[in-house]
């Protein structure tokens, strides 16, 4: 139950950066889920290769990653804004292409673990045994999202945040620096990557194709509506729910295509998703 | 400038656009006939060529002609080839009824993921067909009674008419023909009412409803010949590859297909055969640099002395070396190319035409791309 809500956590946690990028800028982020790879590869690389300790390492792994993250709207991504949702698709897959490239040329293809404070200890809570690895998942999960919440709502740049996603014109003429704020919500968003990516590492290992976890990812947007931060959340968890007891209860192989399942499912009986922001466009 | 005047509806309804057009491919098509003789040794390289054209042409109609977007076309390539292959082995049925057969339970599968597709738009929709790919893959895997799970199933050569198509040569002309074919079934469909319905859905779901265009129908007849086309390149493809697993239909075959057309140009069935052209010869061509480009680099090297010229040698053939260069090289071009050329080869080519048939009158000005703001699709 606990793994299955941690795993969920994670889920919701990519699924999170893909909605902030999507309410921002409408476009969809195919490679999310390799910001998250190489998040966990960099945390790695400072943790095993420079001797730096966790906390440090994770600071740094997700400033490195925000900042890349900054600099991959303000070069790339940026031209494609009004362009058709095709070619930012294509885009952002050509991207997670490039990423796992380099990734395996810069760390090579093995297989790694990342060693954190957490490993290999457990708490015994009300008669449960709790491994610190998923607990610090969920506490992570928890955090993160206080903190962005709190952030979109009290602070001035999270306003400007908010109404520039909401109407870019009309922020623009408001005095909006739009499109910094735009790579700003790209910077956020790869920083939870970067996160989610180390909270990751522990329970799963680290290779080059963790990135493939964002396509539960999308399961989790989609079954919580596209445009919804705490759909995102409640969709991440319900799916990781659901991959835990199908594990459990359906016969093997139902684990892995559970959530593709649902997004099916999902997509066909109720597109807008649960809590769903998104109407047909009308002329 | 040429201007052609059409002086008959005949004319209007040829295929050709004129006289001079037909005789260009009338040339190409001795020209294809003629290739064996000419380069034999790259025979099997022009059947995946062949191959892979089919299957740019079924992902043009979907995603160029329909504006679908389909990540999931792989899935259909495998779902053929695993049907063609069961058929003519475990049911012992004739090699054609397999193919017949490939295409059906395809375009079946096809109308499947389509029916949920009029309720979505744009990305949805790829998500959905991603979604579909990876449990049609698990599927593969699992149902070890019909497709051999992990283990893969073995193809044998093809057998048409009770003639024996094995050899490199004679299924080189299989596939022309099958492609031949195709082309002209899509190029005919494409012109009559259903392909301007297909090209009126793409560039305005509303304003082709309001035409009278029954988008569920339209939609769905999109989807089941496309993935009909991609059933025959699976039957072929089974033969081309000579023995199936589920681990050759993933997604990333779905995105080369997608790079296919992004590459060639989306809106032109030129485009679907320019990207065939460039995704099965890239990997020969990555091969080919593989081995030329350090003795380049150490050759440029050279002149700041001979060790340099070794090191930097050892360095730049160390790194091309590296497996995980080319799914990152194909990511690059397909980046550069909606970046820069977002019309793809054929687009670039109209492009060099227009020059010249324009000459001293050509302004980059026509094919400016305009500015444009966030088109938001979240209006109530």
């Amino acid at each position: 139950m606990l793994n299955g809500l941690a795993v969920g956590c994670i889920y919701g946690l990519v699924a999170l950066g893909f909605v902030l990028i999507y309410k921002a800028t409408e476009l969809v982020n195919f490679a999310q889920g390799d910001l998250l790879m190489l998040g966990a590869f960099t945390c790695y690389m400072f943790v095993v290769w420079y001797g730096v300790g966790y906390w440090t390492a994770l600071a740094l792994a997700v400033a490195l990653v925000g900042v890349f993250g900054a600099a991959l709207d303000a070069t790339i991504l940026r031209r494609v804004i009004g362009q058709p949702q095709f070619s930012v698709v294509m885009l952002t897959i050509g991207l997670g292409a490039i990423f796992r490239s380099f990734a395996s040329i810069a760390w090579g293809s093995e297989i790694y673990t990342l060693p954190t404070p957490f490993s290999a200890r457990a708490t015994r809570l009300a008669g449960v045994t709790v491994s610190h690895e998923y607990l610090s998942i969920i506490v992570g999960t928890v955090l993160l999202c206080a903190l962005l919440y709190a952030f979109f709502t009290f602070t001035r740049v999270g306003l400007a945040m908010q109404a520039a996603s909401q109407n870019q014109l009309a922020a623009y003429y408001m005095g909006i620096p739009v499109k910094l704020m735009f790579s700003l919500i790209w910077a956020i968003s790869a920083g939870v990557a970067a996160i989610a990516g180390v909270l990751l590492a522990p329970v799963s290992l680290i290779d080059i194709n963790l990135g493939f976890i964002g396509l539960k990812a999308f399961a989790a947007a989609v079954l919580g509506g596209f445009g919804s931060i705490p759909g995102a959340l409640v969709g991440g968890i319900t799916i990781g729910l659901i991959e835990l007891f199908s594990g459990a209860y359906l016969p093997q192989g139902f684990k892995d295509v559970a959530a593709y399942v649902v997004l099916l499912v999902v997509l066909a009986v109720r597109p807008q998703g649960i809590f769903g922001s998104i109407a047909r466009k009308k002329v | 400038m040429r201007f052609i005047f059409k002086t008959s509806y005949v004319q209007d309804l040829g295929i050709f656009r004129d006289g001079v057009q037909r005789n260009w491919y009338v040339a190409l098509f001795f020209g294809m006939l003629a290739l064996p003789l000419l380069i034999p040794a790259y025979l099997v390289d022009m059947s995946l060529v062949f191959i892979y054209g089919l299957c740019g042409l079924s992902l043009m109609v979907l995603a160029g002609y329909t504006g679908l977007v389909s990540l999931g076309h792989a899935a259909f390539l495998g779902i053929g080839a695993y049907t063609h292959v069961y058929a003519v082995h475990d049911l012992g049925l004739p090699w054609i009824v397999g193919v017949a057969l490939a295409c059906v339970v395809t375009a079946i599968s096809g109308v499947l993921v389509g029916l949920p597709a009029l309720r979505m738009t744009g990305v949805y929709l790829s998500i959905a067909t991603l979604a579909f790919a990876l449990i049609i893959q698990e599927v593969l895997t699992r149902w070890e009674h019909v497709t051999g799970g992990l283990k893969g199933k073995p193809v044998d050569k093809p057998v048409v008419f009770g003639l024996y198509l094995g050899g490199d040569v004679a299924f080189y002309f299989l596939c022309l023909a099958f492609l031949i074919a195709g082309t002209w079934l899509t190029g005919n469909l494409l012109r009559a009412p259903t392909g301007r319905a297909w090209v009126a859905i793409r560039d305005s779901e509303i304003a082709a409803q309001s035409m009278g265009v029954n988008l569920a129908v339209y939609k769905t007849s999109a989807f089941a010949y496309s993935a009909a086309l991609m059933g025959a390149a699976g039957a072929l493809f089974a033969h081309k590859i000579g023995f199936l697993a589920p681990d050759i239909f993933t997604v990333l075959l779905s995105i080369q297909f997608l790079l296919m057309v992004v590459v060639g140009g989306l809106g032109s069935l030129h485009g679907a055969f320019f990207g065939a052209v460039f995704v099965a010869l890239l990997p020969v061509a990555i091969s080919q640099a593989r081995d030329l480009v350090p003795v380049w680099a150490g050759t440029l090297a050279s002149p700041f002395g001979k060790s340099a010229g070794s090191a930097v040698f050892l360095a730049v053939d160390q790194f091309v070396k590296k497996p995980g260069l080319e799914p990152g090289l194909f990511g690059l071009i397909l980046v550069l190319f909606i970046l820069f050329e977002p019309l793809g080869i054929y687009g670039r080519w109209r492009k060099i035409q227009l020059y010249f048939s324009t000459f001293p009158l050509y302004k980059r000005a026509t094919f400016r791309r305009q500015k444009a703001y966030m088109r938001s699709e979240r209006l109530r």
